[in-house]
């Protein structure tokens, strides 16, 4: 303890030594205060600053190297300018290497996933909170349990039953594990559980049918949740890697952006070109991001905060 | 004027709808409520039902028949023995050993940078909105393009990396001695921005008059972190070790496509999903796969009690 008053008063070296009177004494210590204020914020800045380094440097790199010529990317010292940029790089991954087929297999199958996730949670989890039937306590355990079973350790079986169903290399194939989730049924019932009981009794006053009130009340109440698990979603089916590369191998043609990225990084596809792919993939993640950062935070911290 | 027609109307109205005695239930009416839930749930329930539940069991199934040499030849059933078999074959332990080096890199580092950088984004300054927004990013990268990112960078000809002084010749895919470092870094860069988000939510909703009673008690920013802030954040950081130790043992895009299929094993990236991937893609080993899953099944089980049991007698829940 002793040695945190020294310090709290070090910085006021400057003060003149021996006997302080009150004012010398007050005086000192708002200054030090200030002192400790404007050094705290510089650190603070120096963290923020480095922090961005970590996160923007591979950013700029993306960036920057997709629109580098060829020979640019092997200068000595590299270059951190497009001087040249070459836009073309866009173009080839699209017209040379048909990254823009990649993209809209991406659009599809992201598009198939969200709106199934979005229907079975919505419903299911309507059913969970406002209706009542035996066995619900244990069937939503049922579907607890589901977030305990990682989807990576179910792959080897389920490949056998896409098989078995002829569904590989399909879009079937290629999005029906994932057509409902467990922490999506789990969100939207912590949504509609905010919705007030009075609300439900004037409902059923007004001689409104469960549906009627899943479509009038219970939907446009939980919107801002809907629009988290959406978002939620569509950056984890967009995002997929396993599945799909799985997938890939039954039929080329279902390749996702993700595997597209990949196998262009192996191909003999320049640099610049499976980079400028990158760009492309990322590029309705970052819409997302700026548009409903709000809605994706709320449902990466579902949970995480009491 | 207005106002008074209010009240007087509803006086008029009242008495007819007490009159009528009709009081109806304030539930939906039972017997169709029941079968509505249940086709409310059933889409939900099957796709559980055929690709959770099912392919969860059948796992134990297939583990238990031995693939025979030819695609028509019988699976004979060996119980329990081709799982012990698989699960002490040196392959295995190796895979084993790079899972757990990779989790024990990626995840504190991910948490540690995710909450430093809460800490610093959450005061009140010129700019910390434009700083959340670029800390929260890392998450909505995929994997596929985090790893051709750092591949760029970590490329023994061009790479930046050499520019700032670090020599990565012969590149990735042919250094053993830190490979598997090197993508663990990449994970932690990408777990960071879940990290950072899931902090900075729980560091907002922390009583602030705590933390700035120890700044004004003359605690050091450095002490006022890891004596005041860490304790307090330790359910957020409970929550985020949990999670992202299942993220963990799970990732494998970036080794994939960085390392490829021929060179895990030499490169000791042989995390447990990559083999599991290895026997599936290009053995057709189901069995032999599906071993290995129930063991990482098993493995995530036992990670996750650990954590609550340890870890959760370590955690200062405020209220």
């Amino acid at each position: 303890m002793p040695t945190e008053l020294v310090t709290a008063h070090a910085p006021e070296g400057s003060t003149p030594p021996g006997p302080e009177r009150p004012e010398d004494r007050a005086a000192g210590l708002r200054r030090a205060r200030v002192w400790r204020r404007r050094r705290s914020k510089l650190w603070t800045y120096t963290g923020l600053i480095a922090g961005s380094v970590i996160v923007l440097f591979p950013v700029y790199v993306l960036v920057v190297d997709s629109l580098l010529q060829p020979l640019q990317l092997l200068s000595d010292p590299p270059a951190f300018v497009p001087t040249h940029p070459a836009f073309h790089n866009f173009s080839d991954a699209i017209a040379q290497y048909g990254f823009g087929h990649d993209l809209i297999n991406s659009a599809v199958q992201t598009g198939i996933i969200v709106s199934a996730q979005l229907v079975t949670s919505v419903l299911a989890a309507y059913a969970f909170v406002f209706l009542r039937f035996p066995l619900r306590r244990s069937l939503f355990l049922v579907v607890l349990g589901t977030i305990m079973i990682p989807f990576e350790i179910t792959v080897a079986a389920n490949q056998t039953t896409i098989v078995d169903l002829h569904w590989e290399g399909t879009f079937l194939g290629l999005t029906a594990p994932f057509l409902a989730t467990g922490f999506g049924i789990f969100l939207m019932r912590q949504a509609f559980m905010q919705i007030p009981r009075e609300l439900r009794e004037a409902a059923v006053i007004d001689g409104y049918g469960p549906m009627r009130f899943l479509w009038r009340i219970a939907i446009p109440l939980a919107r801002p949740v809907i629009a988290a698990l959406a978002v939620f979603s569509f950056l984890g089916a967009w995002n997929q890697y396993l599945w799909p590369a799985i997938q890939a191998n039954y039929n080329p043609g279902l390749k996702t952006a993700t595997i597209g990225i990949a196998s262009l990084a192996q191909s003999s596809a320049t640099v610049g070109t499976y980079l400028a792919a990158s760009i492309m993939s990322l590029a309705p993640l970052v819409l997302l991001l700026i548009l409903f950062r709000k809605n994706l935070i709320r449902s990466l911290t579902a949970g995480a905060v009491k | 004027m207005t106002t008074a027609s209010g009240p007087g109307r509803v006086a008029e109205v009242a008495p007819t709808t007490v009159a009528k005695p009709r009081r109806k239930s304030r539930r939906f009416s039972k017997s169709k409520e029941m079968g509505l839930a249940y086709l409310l749930l059933l889409p939900a329930l099957a796709v559980f039902g055929v690709f959770t539940f099912f392919p969860f069991v059948e796992n134990f199934n297939l583990a238990a028949h031995m693939k025979g040499p030819y695609p028509t030849s019988p699976n004979p059933y060996v119980g329990t023995s081709h799982f012990f078999q698989v699960i002490k074959s040196s392959i295995f332990l190796d895979s084993l050993r790079s899972t757990a080096i990779f989790v024990a890199i990626a995840v504190p580092l991910g948490l540690f940078l995710g909450l430093a950088l809460a800490v610093f984004a959450n005061q009140k300054l010129r700019g910390s909105a434009f700083f959340q927004v670029v800390f929260s990013s890392t998450t909505i990268t995929s994997v596929a393009v985090a790893a051709v990112v750092f591949e760029t960078i970590l490329d023994p000809r061009s790479g930046l990396m050499q520019w700032l002084g670090v020599h990565t010749a012969p590149g990735i895919q042919l250094s053993p001695g830190w490979a598997l470092y090197a993508i663990a870094g990449i994970s932690a860069w990408q777990f960071m921005g879940f990290s950072f988000i899931i902090m900075i939510a729980g560091l907002q909703s922390l009583p602030e008059e705590v933390i700035e009673a120890a700044r004004m008690d003359g605690a050091s920013s450095f002490r006022v972190f890891w004596r005041v802030i860490v304790p307090l954040m330790s359910p957020t950081i409970f929550f985020g070790g949990v999670v992202g130790t299942i993220v963990a043992l799970q990732s494998f895009g970036a080794i994939d496509i960085i390392i490829g299929n021929t060179n895990t094993t030499f490169t000791r990236t042989n995390v447990l999903i990559n083999y599991i991937y290895d026997l599936i893609v290009y053995d057709r080993q189901f069995g032999t796969a599906a071993c290995v899953a129930i063991a990482l099944f098993l493995i995530t089980l036992l990670v996750t009690v650990a954590q609550f049991r340890v870890l959760e007698r370590r955690v200062h829940y405020a209220n």
